[in-house]
């Protein structure tokens, strides 16, 4: 491993940290880098450190940034990096590395559970018959086919492809929406959101939040979408406009929603709460035990690759994002 | 009696052949039997059973010679019934399951049997994946969680368990089964199986018995009839070799578990979580199934949706249909 000029008598690369690692990352990573909270660091450090590695979804704002003047790469740890200055890093030339695939299979696993989930009211059912009132007022009431609906996917990507291949598993057809078409993909392209969303009985958002996408999904594709639309989001809670959500789904405009992320987590609109069209989790779709260790396999590929001058594995694309 | 139960149900005009409804739901395919049929119904005439099909002999010009019926245990077209209906030549049920009927004597009988088809395997395959999905990824407890408002106070709910590479064994693979399989292979999952035989043309890994499926599996679906060889076919030994990380999904019917030894293993922490749409006596589901967080219950619903209710009506008066006019049945289960 390289060593600069001002570290001492530990040989180990210095990492600074935006906030302390899981302790299961911790233990697996210690003894490879030296790691350093920033907030802790002492001048030299600040002015040595070459990586930030951000767990969780720490905000790394322009502030934080601008105190690391020799920074070359910033290290995420999940798949949307969203709470990172991305135009800041853009402008200083830095890289910046995400949970890549780690997370992508987990992710598309709990969307497409979501949309059964909301569709066939197993979350409602199972509610139903804990409290006794299925011997008491009888079957719970219809729910609909998922087989052959028609599922809009926006963005995809790693989650969105795999999203798409279970959902046509089920006999589904798949539309997506995306900043560009997929050449390789089988599935149709729909140049604009709103004509996906009119043509489709479920809307999987699993695409990045950016200046663009931020509150796309708005009134007028809940109401294209429909009273008996479903809208599945596993992306980020901004891209979709929250008190009008709640609106839509209390006035029947949208059918029903099964959400992982809010714009305000952990605070989830208590409106929701009372509705059994709609299924709540606690932005788990990405935390398996199996994907946490991949995403640490991920993070030290891309530290070892850094250190030792060769290509990241998963870095983000930041000259596509955030375009304007 | 006779009159009553004619008077129950006037004749549609033009209306020929009379049809016995062992049903109790009044919706779009009890509409639709009426506008073709002389329709005679058992909850509607009030009598017991056995003087509503001794009064049904006696219809002119001629008695019902099909009947249809739902399955579910409520009504059994066992010796007792045949005995008292001799008339009737074509029993069509709408019920994924046929337990409630005593094929043999119907074989014995000469009587048809027309069932359910595939109408129902797309949306049980769908619920049984969903299930699984659930409890690996415990979406339905997540969801209580957030719904108490525990999310922001006690922090995220505990993890799940991936479902890709997850060995799956599933009981019986007919048409549902079949459908789960394609389904979960989409996620990465490896499928193996347990039928009476192996299939052919099948390259999923076959086992002859249920304790080596149950070893060799991460995840039990159980997708088979249920007869005297497959009651309990998810025993206290099956269950001890799946063991303390495995989960048991049952869309099939509640007398395919044990279902005290399934509570027990739950409680001891012998599997690790279970998915149940059936039970061994709907709707009543044990209490103590109500506080375990690793276990999601559906109300025996995995057949029903808005969608194939309406399939399911146009395949029962196709196979009436079919019947009347001589032809052969659009779903046999009998003749084979």
């Amino acid at each position: 491993m390289e060593t600069t000029a001002s570290s001492t008598a530990d040989e180990s690369p210095l990492v600074l940290l935006v906030q302390p690692l899981f302790p299961e990352f911790a233990a697996a990573l210690a003894g490879r880098y030296r790691f350093v909270l920033a907030a802790d660091a002492d001048p030299a450090a600040a002015a040595e450190a070459r990586v930030l590695l951000v767990p969780g979804l720490a905000p790394v704002t322009a502030q934080h940034l601008a105190r690391l003047p020799a920074l070359e790469l910033v290290v995420g740890t999940s798949a949307g990096v969203d709470h990172v200055d991305l135009d800041t890093c853009r402008n200083r030339g830095l890289s910046v590395t995400n949970a890549g695939p780690a997370f992508a299979v987990d992710s598309a696993d709990y969307a497409v559970g979501l949309v059964v989930a909301v569709l066939r009211r197993v979350a409602a059912a199972d509610a139903y018959v804990r409290r006794g009132r299925w011997a008491a007022d009888g079957d719970y009431p219809l729910a609909t086919k998922v087989s052959g609906k028609r599922v809009g996917i926006v963005g995809l990507g790693n989650i969105g492809s795999r999203v798409a291949r279970r959902l046509a598993a089920f006999g589904c057809a798949v539309s997506y929406h995306s900043r560009s078409p997929k050449p390789s993909s089988p599935y149709t392209f729909v140049p604009a959101l709103l004509d996906l969303a009119a043509g489709s009985d479920v809307l999987v958002l699993s695409c990045a939040l950016t200046d663009e996408t931020k509150h796309m999904v708005n009134r007028e594709v809940m109401e294209a979408l429909g009273k008996d639309g479903v809208l599945v989001n596993v992306g980020r809670g901004g891209l979709v406009d929250e008190p009008e959500l709640v609106r839509c789904l209390r006035d029947g405009v949208l059918g029903g929603a099964g959400l992982d992320v809010y714009a305000n987590e952990p605070a989830v609109p208590p409106e929701l709460f009372g509705m059994d069209n709609v299924v709540l989790s606690d932005h788990r779709a990405v935390v398996t035990p199996e994907s946490m260790r991949g995403v640490l396999e991920v993070i030290t590929a891309n530290l070892d690759a850094f250190f030792s001058g060769r290509p990241l594995v998963s870095p983000v694309q930041l000259c596509t994002l955030n375009k304007r | 009696m006779a009159s009553a139960i004619a008077a129950a149900t006037a004749p549609p005009t033009g209306a020929q052949h009379s049809v016995l409804l062992l049903r109790r739901a009044n919706d779009y395919l009890a509409a639709t039997l009426r506008a073709r049929y002389r329709v005679l119904s058992f909850y509607d005439s009030g009598a017991p059973l056995p003087a509503f099909l001794a009064a049904s002999a006696a219809l002119e010009p001629e008695p019902p010679r099909a009947a249809l019926v739902v399955g579910g245990g409520a009504i059994r077209l066992d010796t007792a019934f045949l005995d008292a209906a001799p008339y009737l030549r074509c029993v069509v049920t709408t019920a994924a399951g046929l337990d409630h009927v005593d094929l043999a004597e119907c074989a014995r009988r000469g009587v048809l049997v027309a069932g359910a088809g595939e109408v129902f395997s797309t949306d049980v395959a769908d619920h049984a994946v969903g299930l699984l999905i659930d409890v690996l990824r415990n979406v339905s407890a997540a969801d209580r969680y957030v719904r108490r408002g525990l999310w922001p106070v006690q922090g995220d709910y505990p993890l799940g368990s991936k479902l890709a590479g997850k060995r799956v064994g599933i009981i019986g693979l007919g048409s549902i089964g079949s459908s789960i399989a394609k389904r979960l292979k989409a996620f990465g999952c490896v499928i193996q199986y347990h039928s009476r035989r192996p299939k052919d043309g099948v390259s999923f890994g076959y086992f002859h018995d249920m304790i080596s499926l149950a070893t060799e599996s991460d995840a039990l679906i159980v997708v088979c009839a249920l007869n005297d060889q497959t009651r309990h076919i998810v025993n206290k030994e099956v269950l001890g070799a799946l063991g303390k990380d495995g989960v048991v999904v049952n869309i099939a019917r509640g007398g395919n578990i044990d279902e005290a030894e399934l509570i027990s293993a739950l409680r001891e922490g012998k599997i690790a979580g279970a998915g149940l749409d059936v039970f061994e006596k709907e709707p009543v589901v044990p209490a103590e199934f109500f506080s375990m967080d690793n276990v999601v219950l559906t109300a025996h619903e995995a057949v029903f949706t808005t969608e194939s209710g309406s399939d399911l009506c146009d395949l029962m008066i196709g196979n009436l249909e079919a019947f009347f006019d001589g032809r052969a049945l659009l779903t046999p289960v009998l003749p084979k």
